[in-house]
């Protein structure tokens, strides 16, 4: 294997979106793209959604059919693992011992799940959700299974709670926090989803954590939590977080702290290096510059795109709006902007009607606003956001102010 | 097998059989039509699968939902009272020879 040009490590939306938009940009050197996954690059949200539901196949999940790498020359490299970079001589070195030679080279080694530590984690039975291989097993698994118990009320907890009880399964969700999903949404929206959990049969248990996992014959059987309880289960979920994979690029002398580390325009402290997606720290426009690591599609995509303008020569700052949804039961939760440190609240709509939006504040502007079946407060609201446009907490709260007007006529580059 | 015409801004037509049920944002990335991105995998949360419908098929697509109008806001290029979401279009036996017209940009 020898390439210069662009080597890209990962095959995720990050890893498969800067191939793609560096073709798109007319680049005409090597790219190769290395990724441990044995699979060609496909979508993680269906994962957690409508490919265990069975609404989505896996071929539905691919970005693109395989076709694609070779019409477009990006030599694809599955089921490969990277394991050093050399920095002076510019070459990784993949396990079976070849090196790629770079001139530019992109990190989009995203995240690996954050392991349940408890006497009994390691038990058959005991499910992560990231892959499509986990993906898969978990799809085979649930159908076998009648009581899940899901470790962690995040996102791909409920996401997973919600397809086992549309599937009819007896589903028990625990959070260790006193509220669902509350790193990351204010209390309207946490308990408009505990109501539309337990109203579709999900038992919800917030602020006890698991103790440990029961088994027999090595199988998992239950749920020990900290309150002391035991709840059965013949098949136990845990999504509790990601962790990102920073060894490569330590090892390689690059910073890393909550993830590897880069400026604003992406880069690492070595020029030639990038890092993006779920395992690149950023200081984040949207949040008052504060270093971020954001896992989502939005993030990895418009990363993608910066970076894979800045190798054909038009390096801008990123500066793009982070957005995010999650479906769970028929409820899209749409958000926008970065809520993290906010200091005021306020609501349009109600939970009554299942038309709510939340308007985040940090020193009397806005910052974030999650919208429940208000999808045009979402997509206007990203206007605002992007814009800076001012609205002030009453304007807010005040349906008869319409935020479209407010909003500038034509739609900032940073919101798509 | 229903067929769709893919335009691309400059003129460019290219005709693919698409299986009933299937949308025309998947059919336009299994065949590699350039002009959709689907960035979001076809959720309605994104805009870059933005298409002009001939008029003369407008009134057999079902209409748009609250959610497919907010996001057509943002689009790259200004929508058009014939802009639709590609990934909101399910292919039908009646609408073989759908002739769907991709934007200059999606983003």
């Amino acid at each position: 294997m020898t390439s210069a040009g662009t080597v890209i490590v990962g095959t995720g939306q990050a890893g498969f979106q800067t191939a793609a938009s560096l073709r798109a940009n007319g680049y005409q050197e090597p790219i190769t793209l290395i990724g441990e996954e044995p699979h060609i690059p496909y979508q993680r949200p269906p994962l957690s959604k409508g490919f265990p539901l069975g609404t989505q196949d896996r071929e539905s999940i691919e970005f693109r059919p395989a076709r694609f790498y070779s019409d477009h020359n990006i030599n694809l490299v599955a089921g490969e693992r990277v394991t050093a970079i050399d920095r002076n001589e510019r070459h990784v070195t993949v396990a079976s011992g070849a090196r790629v030679s770079y001139h530019k080279l992109v990190l989009a080694v995203g995240a690996r799940n954050r392991l349940l530590s408890v006497p009994g984690a390691n038990l058959e039975g005991v499910l992560y959700l990231r892959s499509l291989d986990e993906a898969v097993t978990f799809k085979e698994r649930l159908a076998h299974s009648r009581q899940i118990v899901v470790i962690g009320g995040g996102f791909v907890g409920l996401e997973l709670a919600a397809v086992a009880a549309t599937l009819g399964k007896s589903v028990t969700v625990i959070e260790a926090l006193p509220r669902l999903m509350s790193r990351v949404v204010a209390a309207p929206i946490s308990e408009f989803f505990l109501n539309l959990h337990t109203g579709n049969g999900v038992k919800v248990v917030c602020g006890v954590s698991a103790s440990q996992v029961s088994g027999a014959n090595r199988r998992a059987t239950g749920v020990v939590l900290s309150s002391g309880a035991t709840l059965p289960a013949d098949l136990v979920v845990v999504g509790i977080g990601i962790v990102p994979n920073g060894g490569l690029a330590q090892q390689a002398g690059l910073s890393t702290s909550n993830g590897i580390a880069v400026n604003e325009y992406l880069e690492t402290q070595d020029e030639a290096i990038f890092a993006i997606g779920d395992c690149a720290e950023y200081p984040c426009a949207f949040a008052a510059g504060a270093r971020l690591r954001l896992e989502s599609v939005q993030n990895a995509a418009d990363q993608a795109q910066s970076v894979a303008a800045a190798i054909v020569g038009r390096r801008e700052p990123y500066r793009a709006l982070p957005w995010f949804w999650t479906d769970q039961f028929d409820i899209k939760l749409q958000m926008a902007g970065i809520s993290q440190g906010y200091d005021q609240i306020v609501t349009r709509g109600s939970a009554e009607s299942r038309k709510l939006s939340v308007f985040y504040f940090k020193g009397g502007r806005l910052s974030a606003i999650d919208s429940i079946n208000r999808p045009l407060d979402h997509m206007i609201g990203r206007k605002l956001i992007a814009a800076g446009t001012p609205l002030t907490p009453e304007q807010a709260a005040d349906e008869s102010v319409e935020l479209r007007k407010l909003a500038p006529k034509s739609t900032p580059e940073q919101v798509r | 097998m229903p067929k769709v015409i893919y335009v691309s801004h400059t003129g460019d037509r290219k005709e693919i059989d698409v299986p009933v049920g299937t949308t025309v944002m998947a059919a336009a990335l299994k065949n590699g039509i350039d002009g959709i991105v689907a960035e979001c995998g076809g959720v309605c949360m994104c805009s870059t699968c933005h298409v002009f419908v001939d008029e003369a098929f407008l009134g057999k697509l079902p209409p748009t939902t609250d959610t497919e109008e907010a996001v057509l806001e943002i689009a790259a290029i200004e929508r058009q009272p014939n802009s639709r979401l590609s990934c909101q279009i399910k292919v039908t036996e009646d609408l073989d020879g759908l002739i769907v017209v991709m934007p200059e940009k999606q983003r």
